[in-house]
């Protein structure tokens, strides 16, 4: 009896070892590209000095966290990113569900889908790509705005690569018109999921279309709006690179209102070569937006337990 | 009577909000298309516009027959994506796979080992001392391959998923009791059986190596190293670096002015073009993407 458990035990070994080296080149790319670098956060306590080398630069404690914290690029820095994120996630996701719900009640396939590859095709577009456009609509002399639109509404040309009050609209909107494709379909793929009958029920009671939607379309969307919302409120202090980069071009001027973190964290590490407060400000991010999506996960779990993350 | 009258009212709202739209994706994209096609001078004496003052193709012209800059650039871009993509399609599959079996021992382990990559990370100051001072990356090709693009614990647990719902075990297990190996099974059982996924994680990692240029922006300043997409970057803040850098290959026989805005629309257009071909092709992949992407891990 005991022989044979001993002999099969032998072969499920055997049997797993192909699997173990399966997931090894895997496991050293994530080993490499993402567990390293966890490990080198001890930078954010250093005062980094390439000629002492890493680790050899000497310790600092706290003081780059302090220091970084005095300064005014601190504040808004996360000022910024936190608005951006909230006016997105509020506009993204009204706009979003609102598109999805006329797509899915778009009569006829083919402009369905006409429809939807449509709006699907800025997600597809490089950020460089969209910055070439911007320029083409937003530049000074030459811009579709001040040279063509503006003037034929009588309005006089801005100068919008200066101007940080406009950002806040241009960023929202780009947002906006490269994402909508995307979480469009999103709420789109929920909603044909819902069955059919309900509607055909509230139809036989009479109900016009607009009660449907209110009735049957909205509350069963909840609960995937319910995740989608937590969980971007768990990414309120990340921002996307490229839209703050990009977009603005790079602008000093644009700061006061285009600066986010991770715009931050480069342009201390690329442009100014001050790697330690860089690497404060990253470490910040990290560790807040790390706990930002653990007490996202747990009101998730409250709510609806089938919808959590982890 | 009245509900159909409704409902054709209906239809027409919804259609006229998507048709602007849809104006708003078209306008925008035909702005760059529209620059690229306009007269040099006139471009830049007129401005952008959606009709082409002047229509000229010389921005193409001298696309095509004075700089070789641009067309290495395009080669490394179309090099990159292949060998990402190739790559990416060979670790990510078989990480996944092992995970989506339930008789594997260390499945538990390793996919929460996969899974905390998407909860933390230690930043981009750490990961580019790690790629430049231990590994050397900087201006080299492998610098616009392997940072961040190969994998990700997204497309692994998109695909473990995939594996664990679509490919049955009792398959699996007639395979074993056939003497087949482990190796031998997931190459002619589940890969066959998974070509939806490939092409969908296959796509998404495309479209990522071929867009990208947050490498480049970091661990390339060497311009023989550029992508399309670092060389666009470069001359979208610098009109004179493309003139610096096609004087080498023009030699001394200039008759052809560089026409030094229309043809940064040109190449844009070109870093789109190919991603707009391949779309009709490859959207029904695209589309399931993102809704199997909606379910969590």
């Amino acid at each position: 009896m005991s022989k044979t458990t001993t002999k099969r035990e032998k072969i499920l070994w055997k049997r797993q070892i192909p699997l173990f080296l399966m997931t090894i080149p895997g496991c050293i790319y994530l080993m490499i590209n993402n567990y390293i670098p966890i490990f080198g956060i001890f930078i954010a306590f250093k005062n980094i000095d390439y000629g002492k080398g890493i680790f050899k630069s000497d310790w600092v404690g706290l003081s780059n966290f302090t220091y970084l914290f005095k300064t005014k690029d601190a504040f808004i820095m996360t000022r910024n990113t936190v608005l951006y994120n909230l006016a997105f996630i509020i506009i993204g996701t009204v706009m979003g569900i609102a598109v999805g719900i006329m797509l899915s009640e778009l009569r006829g396939k083919f402009k369905s889908k006409f429809y939807q590859t449509m709006i699907l095709l800025p997600y597809l577009l490089s950020w460089v790509i969209v910055a070439y456009i911007g320029y083409a609509f937003m530049s000074n002399d030459t811009g579709l705005l001040n040279n063509t639109i503006l003037p034929k509404l009588g309005l006089k040309p801005v100068s919008w690569y200066a101007e940080p009050k406009a950002w806040p609209f241009i960023l929202t909107f780009v947002n906006i018109w490269k994402g909508i494709g995307y979480s469009s379909i999103l709420y789109l793929s929920t909603i044909i999921g819902i069955d059919k009958s309900l509607y055909e029920a509230a139809q036989v009671d009479g109900a016009s279309k607009w009660k449907q939607i209110r009735n049957i379309t909205l509350p069963l969307l909840k609960p995937m709006v319910i995740m989608l919302v937590i969980m971007n409120i768990g990414r309120i202090f990340n921002s996307d690179f490229g839209l703050f980069y990009q977009l603005p071009m790079n602008s000093g001027a644009l700061y006061p209102t285009t600066q986010t973190i991770d715009t931050y964290v480069y342009r201390g590490l690329m442009q100014l070569n001050d790697v330690s407060m860089s690497a404060a400000a990253g470490l910040y991010q990290s560790v807040v937006g790390f706990m930002l999506v653990i007490i996202a996960n747990s009101i998730v779990r409250k709510v609806s337990s089938e919808n959590a993350l982890f | 009577m009245a509900n159909s009258k409704n409902e054709r009212i209906f239809q027409l709202i919804i259609n006229v909000f998507l048709m602007i739209m849809v104006i708003l994706v078209i306008i925008p994209i035909w702005l760059l298309i529209a620059g690229s096609i306009t007269d040099d001078a006139s471009l830049v004496s007129n401005g952008y516009s959606l009709i082409p003052k002047v229509f000229s193709l010389s921005a193409y012209e001298y696309l095509l027959f004075k700089s070789k800059d641009i067309f290495h650039a395009l080669g490394i871009s179309f090099l990159i994506t292949a060998i990402g993509t190739a790559v990416s399609l060979m670790i990510t599959p078989l990480l996944a796979y092992p995970l989506s079996r339930k008789d594997f021992v260390a499945r538990n382990f390793i996919s929460f080992f996969v899974f905390f990559t998407m909860l933390f990370n230690g930043g981009i100051v750490p990961s580019y001392i790690m790629w430049t001072q231990l590994f050397h990356i900087k201006n080299t090709l492998w610098a616009l391959i392997i940072p961040n693009l190969l994998m990700n614990g997204f497309s692994v647990i998109m695909m473990k998923n995939y594996f664990a719902q679509n490919i049955p075990l009792e398959l699996i297990e007639a395979s074993k009791i056939d003497g087949a190996g482990e190796l031998y099974i997931f190459r002619k059982v589940v890969l066959p059986l998974s070509l939806p996924i490939m092409a969908t994680i296959g796509l998404l990692v495309g479209i990522g190596f071929w867009n990208d240029w947050t490498n480049g922006l970091y661990y390339v300043n060497d311009s023989r190293y550029f992508s399309l997409q670092n060389l666009l970057n470069r001359i979208l803040t610098n009109v004179q670096f493309l003139a610096s850098s096609t004087e080498i290959s023009q030699g001394g026989g200039a008759n052809m002015k560089l026409p030094a805005v229309s043809i940064r629309m040109a190449i844009a257009v070109v870093g789109v073009v190919p991603i707009m071909a391949l779309y009709p092709f490859f959207q029904k992949y695209f589309v399931k993407g993102i809704t199997i992407g909606a379910v969590k891990g």
